[in-house]
């Protein structure tokens, strides 16, 4: 696959429940009480549970491993955390969409855009990976 | 309250080995939904040349954030560890942790400034085998909200 600039990425939607955060609190050791607890949640002035934007990041980046399919690949991964992915108390939980556009191509590395929108907000910003072309 | 500036530049003696087991690598996989059998079977991870399971990307944050738990709890730093919030993240790789790896796992206070009322830190975790081979740095902005009229 040659990868050149301006190249879509297959976008991926996730579905993050209560239940998702418990797991990825477990398996991550981030036990932060705002990623299960509504009452302190609330009490520090978020609107409900939020996701671990560790959790967001982790997502995000199979967009960019998937389509490699070789992680070793991968050079440099980072993002901000802009807003919060509020993750309410029910069966749906919330709907992450990601997708990468390729915004460079120079010296055999390659920079991804990533964007994560979450009810039509973006959760992420500056989120870029760079990858090595071959 | 403001950071102590004098603290950048600090190199906090590492932890003890961090050995990746492959369950954990299993276990964080599945926590991400991942499907890419590279981290769930052992006969995928070496057909594709890696001598066995292969961590998620982010799986460094395990090592780094408990790291960096020692420096923000530095009570001579002045944190509020109540008003944290992880602002930025970036790793940068040489290659991906994979199951067996004995990880060190060394942090620096890289940056201290205030900006809008918030403190805000950045810690490097140097992640590198016990023999010395670098696998991957972490680098964490913490953000400490200030508080309402607060002296930032």
């Amino acid at each position: 696959m040659d990868i050149v600039e301006g190249m879509e990425l297959p976008a991926k939607t996730f579905t993050i429940t209560r239940a998702d955060l418990v797991r990825y609190a477990g398996a991550s050791g981030d036990f932060n009480v705002i990623h299960w607890n509504e009452r302190i949640a609330k009490d520090v002035g978020l609107p409900d549970v939020i996701a671990h934007g560790m959790l967001t990041m982790g997502l995000a980046i199979q967009v960019v491993t998937d389509w490699l399919e070789d992680p070793s690949r991968l050079l440099s991964y980072g993002c901000r955390f802009t807003r919060p992915v509020v993750v309410p108390d029910d069966a749906d939980g919330a709907q992450l969409t990601v997708s990468g556009t390729v915004g460079g191509v120079a010296d055999g590395v390659a920079t991804i855009t990533l964007r994560a929108v979450c009810q039509d907000v973006t959760v992420l910003s500056k989120a870029t990976a760079t990858i090595k072309v071959a | 309250m403001a950071l102590n500036p004098d603290f950048v530049g600090r190199t906090y003696p590492p932890a003890p080995a961090y050995l990746v087991g492959r369950e954990k690598i299993r276990e964080f996989a599945r926590a991400l939904g991942s499907t890419d059998p590279i981290h769930l079977d052992l006969v995928a991870a070496r057909d594709r040349g890696y001598p066995d399971l292969v961590a998620p990307p982010t799986y460094a944050i395990r090592l780094s954030m408990a790291a960096a738990e020692n420096v923000v709890m530095d009570p001579e730093l002045g944190l509020d560890y109540t008003k944290v919030v992880h602002g930025d993240q970036r790793f940068e790789y040489s290659r991906p942790i994979v199951a067996g790896d004995e990880l060190v796992c060394t942090v620096t206070i890289d940056a201290i400034r205030s900006a809008a009322g918030n403190d805000m830190l950045t810690t490097r975790a140097d992640i590198a085998t016990v023999d010395g081979e670098h696998v991957v740095t972490s680098y964490s902005v913490l953000v400490a909200r200030g508080t309402d009229g607060g002296d930032a």
